[in-house]
């Protein structure tokens, strides 16, 4: 790992009304890590990931960046144009529910080619063997490429998203509970062949689970969330088995053995 | 010049609606290609027969003025020649169906065979001025992504004509990009006419009626079809001739003639037919 981290977000807050959402959030993601967001349903990690997404305005702190030319800027400071510009090309986001990642009326090729299309692709030919290729990275079968999203399974759908978060392979991803809502043979490929693009293309992952089994399998390390706040940080097995707040111990013992 | 009908303001509209009207088109042209809202009034016609077109020629027009009106390219139809005998009969003016000499030009799908010159006014007649309707449903975020020339998602429409017909599709209403900066729809012509767009020495207006926009292009403001490298734009071609005139070269309308299906190709634009008949042409 290098010297100079990828990201560093600093008292990251965000209030929905009076209600505090995320109270003063900060961590550092070095380049090539793979970062945890585990907690209960309402803990703030979907906030936090939206508001490093440029998807929700934080109330304060700032999430600075480190772009590709070696830049660092604060993406909450950024315009509205220059950030969108800049999370288009850098940061891709992986949902929970593929649909929301997806255009199910178009197929899965223009989905793949989508981002590479936004970022200036013009040549149909090479969009397309793009496209084919990463169908094949995520293991589908090329052939699929003018197969509509809805005709594909839920695993299929995540596949597809992934590879179209991918394809343009940006330095961060942030993914939202990407194996929530799948089968467990399913979500347990699906795991594999993350952490194999994930190990291969050397990028960055923030990761929201509520899974700790997903946790353990892809992280490096993990803060632990509760009611806005990081209560537990360090390296995954360390605070999996060895939890040090009550609330992790909490979780850690909740979770059922197989 | 006939005499405008008694009771009504001149074409139509009250002064003070032409001004507001004129203003939108001043700052349409002023930025090309931008859609700028207007308070639409209620016309003696349905939305979908020419109220944004109706409006924005209301608004130019003077008594000076030879007015042509054309739908589908002929001068002759039910559309056609009730909007010309409205303003002949509101506003008192000339009309023509000579596209040489005419000084506004209201049409709905066609721009004429005759090259437009320096001084004259096109006036077309929108139905959905929006060109990224079709992948977003929301205004608020529409014109986000004008503002910011969030434009890449409007190739996944061509990409996907190409991957399940093998070329682009869309017959009509091609989406262009303007001076290199706003997408636009340029209303329901065929892509035969969009060549026609680019640096046209005419001034090009734009009016939606039931979505309240008119945009505009200056003349000689540069207009570009969306393609992909390897399949570049391309107008249609007919492998028969006008069938009237003879003409290789302009944009021909299929007519089924009778119940066995003959067919006959007629050039779609009336004028230039019946001025090439009268200049000798023949089949």
């Amino acid at each position: 790992m290098s010297e100079v981290p990828l990201l560093v977000v600093d008292h990251l807050a965000k209030r929905y009304r009076e209600r505090p959402a995320v109270r003063g959030v900060g961590f550092t993601l070095w380049p090539g890590e793979v970062l945890a967001l585990v907690g209960e349903s309402g803990s703030g990690k979907t906030t936090l990931l939206n508001m490093i997404a440029g998807r929700v305005a934080p109330n304060a702190g700032s999430v600075r960046f480190r772009v590709e030319s070696g830049d660092i800027v604060d993406l909450v400071a950024l315009s509205e144009a220059e950030r969108r510009m800049l999370v288009r090309r850098e940061i891709g986001f992986v949902h929970q529910n593929p649909r929301d990642g997806l255009r199910l009326s178009v197929s899965a090729g223009a989905n793949i080619g989508e981002p590479l299309m936004a970022a200036g692709a013009r040549h149909y030919g090479s969009i397309r063997h793009t496209a084919a290729l990463w169908l094949e990275r995520v293991e589908m079968d090329p052939r699929r490429l003018d197969d509509l999203p809805t005709s594909f399974s839920g695993g299929m759908q995540q596949r597809l998203q992934i590879a179209r978060a991918l394809v343009t392979e940006p330095r961060l991803v942030l993914m939202d509970e990407p194996t929530g809502g799948l089968d467990v043979s399913v979500q347990a490929k699906l795991l594999d062949l993350l952490r194999r693009l994930v190990g291969d293309l050397g990028i960055s992952v923030v990761l929201v689970t509520h899974d700790l089994g997903v946790a353990r399998l892809l992280a490096h390390r993990l803060l632990v969330m509760q009611q806005g706040e990081v209560v537990e940080s360090g390296v995954t097995d360390q605070v999996l088995d060895d939890p040090q707040h009550p609330y992790t111990q909490l979780l850690v013992s909740s979770v059922l053995a197989a | 010049m006939t005499v405008a009908t008694a009771g009504y303001n001149f074409a139509y509209l009250d002064e003070q609606t032409k001004r507001m009207i004129r203003r939108a088109i001043l700052k349409a042209v002023a930025v090309p290609g931008y859609q700028v809202p207007f308070a639409g009034r209620e016309m003696p016609l349905p939305y979908g027969w020419g109220t944004g077109g109706i409006q924005v020629t209301a608004s130019i027009i003077g008594s000076e003025d030879r007015l042509k009106v054309i739908d589908q390219g002929a001068d002759d139809t039910t559309n056609a020649v009730s909007i010309r005998r409205f303003f002949a009969k509101t506003a008192g003016v000339a009309t023509t169906t000579r596209t040489s000499e005419a000084t506004i030009i209201q049409t709905r799908h066609r721009i004429p065979e005759t090259p437009l010159a320096a001084g004259q006014i096109m006036v077309f007649q929108v139905p959905i001025p929006e060109p990224l309707r079709w992948l977003e449903p929301r205004e608020t975020e529409t014109r986000r992504m004008h503002a910011q020339a969030d434009y890449g998602s409007m190739y996944v429409k061509l990409y996907e004509d190409i991957a399940r017909m093998g070329r682009i599709a869309a017959a009509y209403d091609y989406p262009v990009m303007v001076a290199g900066r706003y997408l636009m729809r340029p209303s329901p012509i065929p892509r035969f006419d969009n060549p026609k767009l680019d640096r046209s020495p005419a001034l090009l207006l734009f009016g939606a009626g039931r979505e309240k926009r008119i945009y505009a292009l200056p003349p000689h403001t540069p207009v570009k079809s969306l393609d992909f490298e390897d399949h570049p734009f391309a107008i249609e071609r007919w492998t028969e001739r006008c069938q009237r005139c003879g003409s290789g070269e302009s944009f021909l309308d299929e007519i089924v003639v009778d119940d066995r299906g003959t067919r006959r190709f007629v050039c779609s634009d009336t004028d230039h037919c019946d001025a090439r008949l009268a200049n000798g042409s023949a089949p």
